[in-house]
């Protein structure tokens, strides 16, 4: 008989830290192949029209950096949170907050046009999804209470007050009953980068920009130094002089604003109004990308892109083989599962040992072991 | 007192070696104990002789080597089997639930399904016969670090051991208090069981072992009769060389100067059920003088820390005064720009951030009082800048390393400790408040940051050093003062300071009655 047993390296290992994601998207891969086969498809070909067809063309690149777009800014902010051992998990709701916020001027003010509309919209959709990132940080400093838990509730509030607002108040009179609010207007919409070619917009600028302004601050100032103390030696922080309720605001006011920007970028960019749904669960798969992406925001570009892969796939295995896109999330919680997983290997490593009783046995000389 | 072992022998250790990475933490370490001794394992912190008695207990595998248990090769895969064998152990730091009672947290060691009234009644016996009464019942948190550690030895006698292996045990203790538990552990050496003992402290080595193996480096470099050695000789053969005597240049004028550092009436309730609340403390540090606490660990040195620091704020602006002004709503970033300084006694997770590089652990203290220096427009951390102090500090205090910018955690604990006593130093403080100052440190080592503390009072800077190794105390202190539940006694001038009436205060006496022995320790 033989079992495997965890042992504790005496540090971290560099080597498994950078090649876990890269194992956990092979073993994903080994997993997504009995799937499809279970499925009754031919993995092979599966795997091609889902991985490699939907990124075989310029147009479809586009459609790759629009869906990749929100899940790199809410992911870099995530990553602040994240490093500071703070658990905000709803920035699902911190999105649709910043598209709703955001969303105010074209649809209370449809004659509101020029220049100044866009620029206020995004920074309306900052303070939004700021606001209601607000709510659990303020929750947590006053009262203690678990930010997991009420930072993924709010997404339930956000989610049905989205639905209300289409459905009630902003729902557009001439829109023949269905739930939407009316077309943004020009000057509300954000500008695709090179119209010709496809329909990625600006958002993916803000995605890149977000990426490198974060992995400066977390790497080269003071205030990053501060987020990586308090989350991995809390105490030591106090030390430092750092506030820990300070920090809790820092990290959910930033992550729910880059959350609500993304909002705002998607419905004034990619939908161009509000509808009852407007994210396939960006916030969520987000927390995917940020993992994948070690936390770092140079590594959550290319995790993003990487998600962004798996919904494109998605919706490709759908239309050519009937298979449900449902697949995309299979993919995605797979994805996570194994990067965690893999991520034991940083600290442990495995040893088989044969199951002896660990008892009164006379010992062979012990050899020079290792 | 002669040892009264038949000369057969219990444990034999041969040629036991643990790598880790580069470093051989044991070198091919023999050791004998016989039946019916105690036992002396002497050594430096970082000597090895905490990784030798992890294998001995089963928590580490040896790379290579054998041990015999009354002659017969053994495998001791874990602190399980140990038990099994016959080995108990009492660490230094205990593994209490200060929730539970002292008879259910013994139970939960006992693992064998036997009732807690039963293990009670046996655990209240097996004190008084051994002379360390225990209320079985009683919580935990409520009890006194000598009280807990009596949890432990019970706990281990419980299951009847050949050989207790006892971690540092008087480290916690008072001196009346280690009296108690010498005289335990010759009791238990007239029953014929062996006794392990670890400790630095060479008096009590000399006072109750009959025998000593003495590591260095991870070697054994020598077993001798403690009783025939002297301590120096000891002293030496643990360091390998003669350790400089710390120097106490006379303070003079002390009294005319002024107290830098000024606690009046400083009260703190309990934070958690666990904490020791503060009760009106009153302490002037003046400019030129080392000022020490001594006390048993676990009496609201912590505490008295914390808010010394300002981790703790004070409702009371006036009970910290620093350089005269009032400090106690101060944030511990608002005190050092004060000029004040501070050592936490935890090394790892307080004073510095384990997975943080030395160059970042200097930022940790110092990105306010050195914020020019050190931080750039636009809150950039001048990295080059912070790299180079931390190099001096490094080369300063002889921080030995393996790399030129190591992470905390990669450092030995008294390597460590050289680097974040020399990080405050390097700031020249008016305020220095050190807790724990040398705990953990080689002796070499100690005495230079004993001698840096002294020169940096005598330079006009008021210092404060909490301690728990009254050695220390007597050696650099002018005036010695004792927390005791969290109330402190007036400073006594060194001059009129005893070891006794320094213990009796430890133990709880009243400060007038001084004369009288306490009852129970």
């Amino acid at each position: 008989m033989m079992r495997l047993e965890l042992v504790k390296r005496p540090q971290r290992s560099m080597l498994f830290s950078a090649l876990s994601p890269f194992l956990a998207f092979g073993l994903t891969i080994i997993a997504g192949a009995i799937m499809f086969a279970l499925l009754g498809v031919n993995p092979l070909s599966a795997f091609r029209i889902y991985f490699i067809e939907p990124i075989s063309q310029v147009w479809q690149l586009h459609e790759l950096a629009i869906k990749a777009a929100p899940l790199i800014l809410i992911a870099v902010g995530l990553s602040v949170c994240y490093k500071a051992n703070i658990w905000n998990i709803g920035a699902e709701g911190q999105f649709i907050l910043g598209a709703i916020v955001g969303s105010m001027i074209p649809v209370l003010f449809p004659e509101f046009e020029g220049p100044l509309v866009l620029p206020l919209m995004l920074l309306f959709g900052m303070v939004g999804g700021a606001a209601y990132a607000a709510i659990p940080a303020l929750l947590k400093t006053r009262f203690g209470t678990n930010e997991i838990l009420t930072s993924l509730m709010l997404v339930y509030v956000a989610q049905l007050f989205l639905d209300w607002l289409v459905r009630g108040p902003w729902r557009d009179p001439q829109g023949h009953g269905f739930p939407q609010t009316v077309q943004f207007n020009d000057s509300a919409i954000l500008p695709e980068l090179m119209p010709d070619a496809g329909r990625a917009n600006w958002g993916f600028v803000f995605a890149l920009v977000a990426a490198v302004a974060i992995w400066i601050l977390m790497s080269r100032m003071l205030k990053g130094f501060e987020v990586r103390v308090l989350g991995s030696s809390p105490r030591a922080g106090r030390f430092a002089g750092f506030g820990l309720n300070r920090m809790v605001f820092f990290a959910f006011l930033l992550s729910g604003a880059l959350a609500g920007l993304a909002g705002i970028s998607e419905v004034s960019g990619a939908i161009g109004q509000l509808q009852p749904v407007i994210s396939p669960g960006y916030g969520f798969t987000a927390i995917i990308v940020a993992f994948l992406g070690r936390l770092n925001p140079l590594g959550i570009v290319a995790a993003g892109l990487v998600l962004a892969l798996t919904y494109l796939g998605g919706e490709a295995v759908q239309s050519a083989l009937g298979i449900s896109d449902k697949v995309a999330r299979v993919f995605q919680g797979m994805l996570l599962f194994f990067v965690l997983g893999c991520d034991t290997l940083i600290h442990y490593r495995i040893r088989l040992i044969g199951l002896a009783a660990p008892k009164l046995e006379a010992a062979p000389k012990l050899k020079e072991a290792r | 007192m002669s040892a009264n072992h038949d000369g057969t022998t219990l444990l034999e250790v041969r040629g036991l070696t643990k790598i880790f990475g580069t470093l051989t933490a044991c070198d091919h370490v023999d050791l004998n104990i016989a039946k019916g001794e105690i036992h002396a394992l002497l050594g430096e912190n970082g000597a090895g002789k905490s990784t030798l008695v992890k294998m001995l207990f089963g928590s580490l595998e040896p790379n290579s080597g054998e041990i015999f248990w009354n002659g017969q090769a053994v495998r001791i895969a874990s602190p399980g089997a140990a038990k099994k064998l016959g080995i108990g152990m009492v660490f230094q730091h205990f593994s209490l639930f200060e929730a539970l009672t002292a008879a259910e947290n013994i139970a939960l060691s006992l693992d064998d399904g036997s009732p807690i009234s039963s293990i009670a009644a046996k655990a209240r016996a097996l004190s008084y016969s051994y002379g360390l009464p225990l209320d079985p019942e009683s919580l935990v948190g409520d009890l006194s670090v000598g009280e807990r550690q009596r949890i432990e030895i019970i706990r281990c006698l419980l299951q009847t051991p050949q050989l207790v292996i006892l971690d540092e045990p008087t480290s916690v203790l008072t001196p009346q208090e280690a009296d108690k538990l010498f005289e335990t552990l010759e009791r238990l050496r007239s029953e014929g069981k062996s006794i392990l003992y670890i400790s630095h402290r060479l008096e009590e080595v000399k006072r109750i072992c009959d025998r000593a193996t003495v590591l260095r480096h991870g070697k054994v470099v020598g077993h001798c009769n403690p009783r025939q050695e002297t301590a120096s000789s000891l002293a030496r053969m643990m360091v390998g060389n003669e350790v400089k005597a710390v120097v106490r240049a006379p303070a003079e004028g002390i009294e005319t100067a002024p107290a830098l550092l000024d606690i009046r009436a400083l009260t703190r309730k309990p934070a958690t059920p666990f904490s020791i609340p503060l009760k009106n403390i009153n302490l002037s540090v003046r400019a030129g003088e080392v000022i020490g606490i001594a006390g048993v660990a676990g009496n609201g040195q912590g505490e008295f820390f914390e808010s010394v620091s300002g981790e703790v704020l004070q409702q009371d602006a006036a009970s910290v005064r620093i350089r005269g002004k009032d400090a106690g709503g101060l944030t511990i970033t608002g005190r050092r720009l004060m000029g004040a300084a501070f050592v936490p006694e935890e090394r790892l997770g307080h004073g510095a951030a384990p997975r943080m590089k030395l160059s970042e652990n200097l930022l940790l203290s110092r990105h306010a009082t050195d914020g020019k220096a050190f931080v750039g427009p636009g809150g950039m951390v001048k990295s080059a800048a912070v790299y180079a102090a931390a190099q001096r500090i490094i080369e300063a205090m002889d921080v030995r390393k393996s790399a030129p910018d190591p992470e905390a955690a990669a450092l030995s604990g008294g390597n460590l400790q050289k680097f974040i006593v020399g990080r405050e130093l390097d700031r020249r403080p008016s305020v220095m408040v050190v807790n724990q100052p040398t705990w953990g440190v080689d002796a070499g080592a100690a005495a230079h940051i004993r001698q840096t503390l002294i020169e940096l009072a005598r330079s006009g800077s008021a210092v404060l050093v909490i301690s728990q190794d009254l050695d220390e105390l007597f050696e650099i202190s002018d005036a010695i003062a004792v927390m005791h539940n969290g109330q402190l006694s007036k400073p006594l001038p060194i001059a009129e300071a005893t070891f006794e009436k320094i213990g009796l205060l430890m133990g709880g006496a009243e400060p007038g009655h001084a004369e009288h022995t306490l009852e129970t320790a």
